[in-house]
C-alpha cells in the first residue's frame, strides 16, 4: 500500500550534505500499524515527510497506492495526499475557526478535481467518524473547547475522512498523559484494522509499543525491523 | 470559501472593523465624487449644452484659449461658415454680470445666441430664458420682469439646469446680449462658435487662428474648472490609494497570522488555487459589504445634502467609485497571496502550535 523503496535523503549543511535517510526500504500494508522509532534526530520525521510526499528523496522511490510519488509534480503530489493519504500531526493542528464536525468536513473542501464526489463521500461519513472516535456529543465545539485528547481524536477523524489508503501519524501521544496516550494508540490500532489503512506511526514512546503490529527502528538514517507480530 | 466563511464568522470583530474602515473610506470617496460631480455641473453644464460638435475659441496673444479671453471676429465667423464640411455655425456670447429679479438679485452668466438651436434662447430681444437655477435665485417665474445692467427683460421661459462658472445661465438673443456685453465693458463680439459638421477641423482652425475642441475637451479652457476638479480628483485618487493600502495591509497581516493553518491545509492536500480562491473570496466579501454600506451612506447623505450643496447622485458618482474601490482593494489583498503561495506544508510536520 505504501512502499519506501531504497530511499535516500540528504540535507545541505553549509558546504557539506548530511544524510538524514540512508537507503531505507520500508513497507506499510493494509490493516497494519508500523511503528517507526528511534532516538531524536535519527531520521524518523524525515521518513514520514517522504512518505507524505512533502519532500522528494535524492534517490529511491515512494510508492503510494500504486503511484510512484517521486515522478509526480508538486501539484500531483498534493492531489495524491488529498486522495490517498491521511496525516495526523504531532499536535492536532486544528483550525481555530472550525467546529469538530467542520474540521472533518474540511477534507471535502480542499479543491482539485473530483471535488463533488469527495464532498458527497466525506459529508456522508462525518458523523459516523466522529462517533467512531467518541466525539459525537461534542461535534459542534471548536478546538478551544476541547481537551487535548479530544483534539487529537478530531485530527484522527479528519485524517480518515476521505478514506485514505495510507495513514501517517507523527508522535500522536507526545502531548498527552499516559492514559489518554493509551486510548489514542488503541483507537489508531482499531481504526487501522477496521478501515484497512496502511498506517505508519512515528513514536519515541515505547510505552505504547504494544499497539504496534510491526516496529522499525531508525538509527542514523538507517532502518531495521525490530519486531513483527503481523496478524 | 469553506474555511473563509467560517473565518469571517469566527473573527467577525476584526472583519467588522476592516469593513467599517472600507465603508468610511467609500463614504469619503463617494461624497467627494458626488461633490465633484455637482461642482463640475455648476461649472460647465452650460458649455456642455451648447449646440456644436466642436467649440471654437480664439486664443489671445499666443496664450492658450480660454472662455474668459476669447473673442471671435466677424471674419472668423464667416471663414468657419464658408469652410467645406461645416453644417452650422452658432456664435455664442458669454459674459457674467448681476441680474435683479422680483425676489432677489444674483450673479448670472449671460449666454447670447440665436433661437432655434438645441440651446433654449428667446426669439425677442426684450426677453430672456432663465435656467432653473437662475429662476430660483431670482425668485422669478415666466412673465416676470428681470433687470440686467439697467435693462428690463420679460421671462419667456424657464429651461434646464445650465450653469457656467458657478453662476446660473440666462439666455438672451444675440442682439440683446451684444448690447449688454458692451454695457458691462466687453466688446460685444461672440466668445465661442458652436460648430456642427465634419470639416477638416485642424486645418480650418489653423487657417483662422482658432482652436476647435469637443465640448468635453474645451472644458480645460475654463480655468476655474481645471483647478477645482484637479484638486478634488487628486483627493479622490489619494483616497483610492489609501483604501488599497489599508485593505492590503489588513489582509497581509491576517494571512500571515493564518500561515500555519495554510501550511496544515496544504499538507492535508489543499490545492494552491483553492486557497487563493478562499483568500480572495474572503477579501471580496469584506470589500463588497464595506463598499455597499459606504455607498448606501453616501446616497443617504447625498440626498440630504443635495438641497444645500452642489451634489450629484448618479451611477458615475456612486457605482463607478465603488467598483474602483473593490478593484483596488482586491489588488491590495492580492499582495497577501504571496503568503498563501509560498507557505511550505512541510512546516506542518513537527510544528508545536
Amino acid at each position: 500500500m505504501i512502499l519506501l523503496d531504497d530511499v535516500t535523503l540528504t540535507y545541505p549543511d553549509g558546504d557539506a550534505r548530511v544524510t538524514a535517510v540512508d537507503r531505507v526500504t520500508l513497507e506499510g500494508r493494509p490493516g497494519i500499524v508500523t511503528g517507526i522509532t528511534g532516538p531524536s534526530g535519527s531520521g524518523k520525521s524525515s521518513l514520514l515527510a517522504l512518505a507524505a510526499t512533502l519532500i522528494r528523496p535524492d534517490s529511491g522511490r515512494v510508492i503510494v497506492a500504486g503511484t510512484d510519488a517521486t515522478r509526480l509534480s508538486a501539484s500531483g503530489a498534493t492531489a495524491l495526499r488529498r486522495d490517498r493519504i491521511g496525516i495526523v500531526f504531532q499536535q492536532p493542528q486544528l483550525l481555530p475557526a472550525l467546529t469538530a464536525r467542520e474540521q472533518v468536513r474540511v477534507m471535502a473542501e480542499l479543491g482539485g478535481s473530483g471535488r463533488r464526489e469527495r464532498r458527497s463521500m466525506v459529508r456522508s461519513r462525518v458523523d459516523e467518524l466522529l462517533d467512531a472516535v467518541g466525539l459525537g456529543a461534542v461535534a459542534d465545539r471548536r478546538p478551544a473547547h476541547l481537551s487535548g485528547g479530544q483534539r487529537q481524536r478530531v485530527a484522527i477523524a479528519r485524517a480518515l475522512a476521505h478514506e485514505p489508503r495510507v495513514l501517517l501519524v507523527d508522535e500522536p501521544t507526545s502531548a498527552l498523559d499516559s492514559a489518554r496516550g493509551t486510548e489514542i494508540m488503541a483507537l489508531l490500532s482499531r481504526l487501522t484494522r477496521e478501515r484497512e489503512t496502511a498506517t505508519l506511526l512515528v513514536t519515541h514512546d515505547l510505552v505504547h509499543a504494544h499497539a504496534l503490529d510491526e516496529m522499525v527502528e531508525v538509527v542514523d538514517g538507517r532502518a531495521a525491523l525490530v519486531t513483527s507480530r503481523t496478524r | 470559501m469553506y474555511v473563509a466563511w467560517r473565518d469571517l464568522r469566527f473573527a467577525r470583530g476584526r472583519f467588522a472593523l476592516i469593513g467599517a474602515v472600507v465603508a468610511l473610506i467609500t463614504l469619503l470617496v463617494g461624497f467627494l465624487s458626488g461633490l465633484t460631480g455637482g461642482l463640475a455641473a455648476q461649472n460647465v453644464s452650460g458649455v456642455l449644452a451648447l449646440p456644436g460638435d466642436r467649440l471654437v475659441l480664439h486664443p489671445v496673444d499666443g496664450a492658450s484659449a480660454t472662455f474668459a479671453d476669447s473673442t471671435i471676429e466677424a471674419d472668423t465667423v464667416a471663414a468657419w461658415r464658408a469652410a467645406p464640411g461645416v453644417d452650422t455655425v452658432t456664435p455664442v456670447g458669454i459674459t457674467q454680470t448681476r441680474a435683479e429679479g422680483p425676489g432677489a438679485s444674483t450673479a448670472v452668466a449671460l449666454f447670447g445666441l440665436d433661437a432655434g438651436t438645441a440651446f433654449a434662447a428667446p426669439r425677442r430681444d426684450d426677453e430672456v430664458d432663465l435656467s432653473a437655477g437662475a429662476a430660483k435665485a431670482l425668485g422669478a417665474a415666466v412673465g416676470d420682469d428681470v433687470s440686467i445692467a439697467g435693462s428690463s427683460y420679460r421671462v419667456a421661459a424657464i429651461g434646464g439646469d445650465e450653469w457656467y462658472s458657478h453662476t446660473p445661465v440666462v439666455a438672451l438673443s444675440t442682439a440683446a446680449w451684444t448690447t449688454l456685453a458692451q454695457r458691462v465693458g466687453g466688446t460685444g463680439q461672440p466668445t465661442v462658435l458652436a460648430v456642427t459638421g465634419s470639416p477638416a477641423w485642424d486645418s480650418v482652425a489653423a487657417d483662422t487662428g482658432t482652436t476647435a475642441s469637443t465640448p468635453l475637451a474645451s472644458l480645460t479652457a475654463l480655468s476655474t474648472f481645471r483647478s477645482e476638479i484637479g484638486s478634488l480628483a487628486l483627493m479622490i485618487a489619494m483616497l483610492f490609494g489609501v483604501s488599497a493600502l489599508v485593505v492590503g495591509a489588513f489582509f497581509t497581516v491576517w494571512t500571515m497570522q493564518r500561515s500555519a493553518d495554510i501550511a496544515v491545509l496544504k499538507a492535508l492536500g489543499a490545492s494552491t488555487p483553492a486557497l487563493v480562491r478562499d483568500a480572495l473570496g474572503q477579501a471580496s466579501v469584506v470589500l463588497i459589504l464595506g463598499v455597499g454600506v459606504g455607498i448606501g451612506l453616501t446616497a443617504l447623505l447625498g440626498a440630504v445634502a443635495g438641497g444645500t450643496l452642489p451634489f450629484v447622485l448618479s451611477p458615475l458618482t456612486t457605482l463607478a467609485p465603488a467598483a474602483v474601490m473593490i478593484a483596488l482593494g482586491l489588488l491590495g489583498a492580492a499582495v497577501s497571496l504571496r503568503t498563501v503561495t509560498s507557505s511550505d506544508p512541510l512546516t506542518a510536520l513537527g510544528s508545536t502550535r
